[in-house]
């Protein structure tokens, strides 16, 4: 099977084409940071782009995702830097197991490119689908507003 | 078992391809097949992914409805179409969580047919028909005959759903669900209202409390009546207390439902009971300001 993740051309053999997308990106191809958890849709911790909309990994069949673009969390931090909604998570204490985390990052990141300035329940519909036991989310959302103030300053440019 | 992934480019091989293998099973956004296949539930020989086929995506009218192409995601009925399909739009904010919306389907409820699925009750309320294609031909299938038992349907087993026909509203629409939580939650229970006030009938439904979704038939006709009769359509005079306790009792007689763990028996009844008078109540205010309701 053929398709790009993170900017990357991957082409993996034996592929069962039914497997999901996710066991696809964990188990073949080394990419371990969309967590597996519900395996019904139900976490979010799977959550990744598939041709630029989140998802699900866990629902979409690998065959379904053949020539198709992936962004896993893998892909958000550049180089060495992390992505800033990355940094505002580590910043606010909104990762404390960090298993939900990387699901929140890219529903959050897909938040911001759409609503760089989101309101309070406009952050809370946007992660309905991910679930975090530990927290209690208020730090989350902390971050969330965090991010969208940092990347609200660096679109101002620098002071 | 091997499973073979057939990825039909067009809709005539993907019609093809399911006249040859009728046990095929079509997955589009996946949202009910790859939670089945992820827990073993269910093994088909062949997954027939509808994904390739671009025209699937499209919506358009078409003569007096609107035609929803199969592959139309939740995310893009509440983007496009909320404004002509008020009812069908709150039932689709409904489903899931965002991630959800992004994928699944009208037709994908329609083919799982699940009596929980949330796009039913506002398809029966709004008389949408089921476009059933195959090889041999197009089929047009009134919703009121397309479920016919618990995840059963009407299509043959050479049939793929190719669209779903809805009359845009020309009145008022509710929907009203209830749920432990306001995202990701299986319907307890579930309601559709829509008033036709151009033909002067009603249009209501319930999910989650029968084998299959269902319309309330006589608190539809008992209505309808009661605002002719009564010349409240012309009018738009406040509704009787009476006819709308009324209506609500005829909604929860229409209702066979089961205990189970989402929910007792006697719950769901009473529970539809209050969401029909409930969004008649909503729905007849909106009518009363002499406008439709877009946003739940």
């Amino acid at each position: 099977m053929k398709c790009t993740v993170n900017g990357q051309p991957q082409e993996i053999d034996d592929v069962w084409e039914g497997e999901s997308l996710l066991y696809a990106l964990r188990e073949r191809m080394g990419l371990p940071g969309s967590k597996n958890a519900c395996e019904q849709g139900e976490c979010g911790s799977c959550t990744v782009y598939l041709d630029g909309t989140p998802v699900c990994a866990c629902l979409v069949a690998a065959g379904q995702a053949a020539d198709r673009d992936v962004v896993t969390v893998e892909g958000l931090a550049e180089d060495d830097e992390l992505h800033p909604v990355q940094q505002a998570f580590l910043d606010a204490g909104a990762v404390q197991c960090g298993f939900c985390t990387p699901g929140l990052l890219v529903a959050t990141h897909d938040l911001l490119e759409r609503e760089p300035q989101p309101s309070d329940p406009e952050i809370r519909e946007a992660l309905a689908g991910n679930l975090c036991r530990c927290t209690g989310y208020e730090k989350i959302l902390d971050a969330v507003r965090q991010a969208a103030a940092t990347s609200a300053q660096s679109k101002a440019g620098p002071s | 078992m091997a499973m073979e992934f057939l990825r039909p480019a067009t809709w005539d091989e993907a019609l093809a391809a399911k006249a040859e293998h009728p046990g095929a099973l079509p997955i589009s956004g996946g949202t009910d097949v790859m939670v089945e296949i992820n827990f073993d539930a269910t093994r088909p020989e062949y997954l027939l992914d509808l994904t390739r086929i671009e025209e699937l995506t499209d919506w358009s009218a078409d003569g007096e409805r609107l035609r929803i192409g199969a592959g139309v995601t939740y995310t893009s009925l509440i983007a496009d179409l909320a404004d002509r399909l008020p009812g069908l739009a709150m039932a689709s904010r409904t489903v899931g969580s965002p991630q959800i919306r992004n994928r699944g389907t009208v037709a994908g409820n329609l083919g799982s047919a699940s009596p929980a699925g949330d796009a039913h009750p506002p398809l029966l309320a709004d008389d949408a028909v089921v476009e059933a294609h195959s090889a041999r031909g197009v089929r047009h299938i009134p919703i009121t005959e397309f479920y016919t038992g618990v995840k059963r349907n009407a299509l043959e087993p050479d049939e793929l759903i190719a669209a779903v026909l809805v009359p845009p509203a020309d009145g008022p629409q509710q929907f009203a669900k209830i749920g432990t939580r306001n995202a990701m939650v299986i319907s307890v229970t579930a309601f559709g209202l829509a008033l036709h006030p151009s033909t002067g009938t009603v249009g209501a439904a319930f999910g989650s409390a029968a084998p299959t979704p269902r319309r309330a038939t006589k608190a539809e006709q008992f209505l309808a009546a009661e605002l002719t009769e009564s010349g409240r359509w012309d009018s738009r005079a406040e509704l009787d207390p009476a006819a709308v306790t009324r209506f609500g009792a005829l909604v929860a007689e229409a209702a066979t439902p089961i205990d189970d763990v989402r929910g007792t028996a006697d719950y769901r009844t009473h529970a539809l009971s209050v969401m029909a008078r409930r969004t008649l109540v909503w729905a007849w205010t909106d009518y009363r300001r002499k406008r439709v309701r877009t946003c739940a």
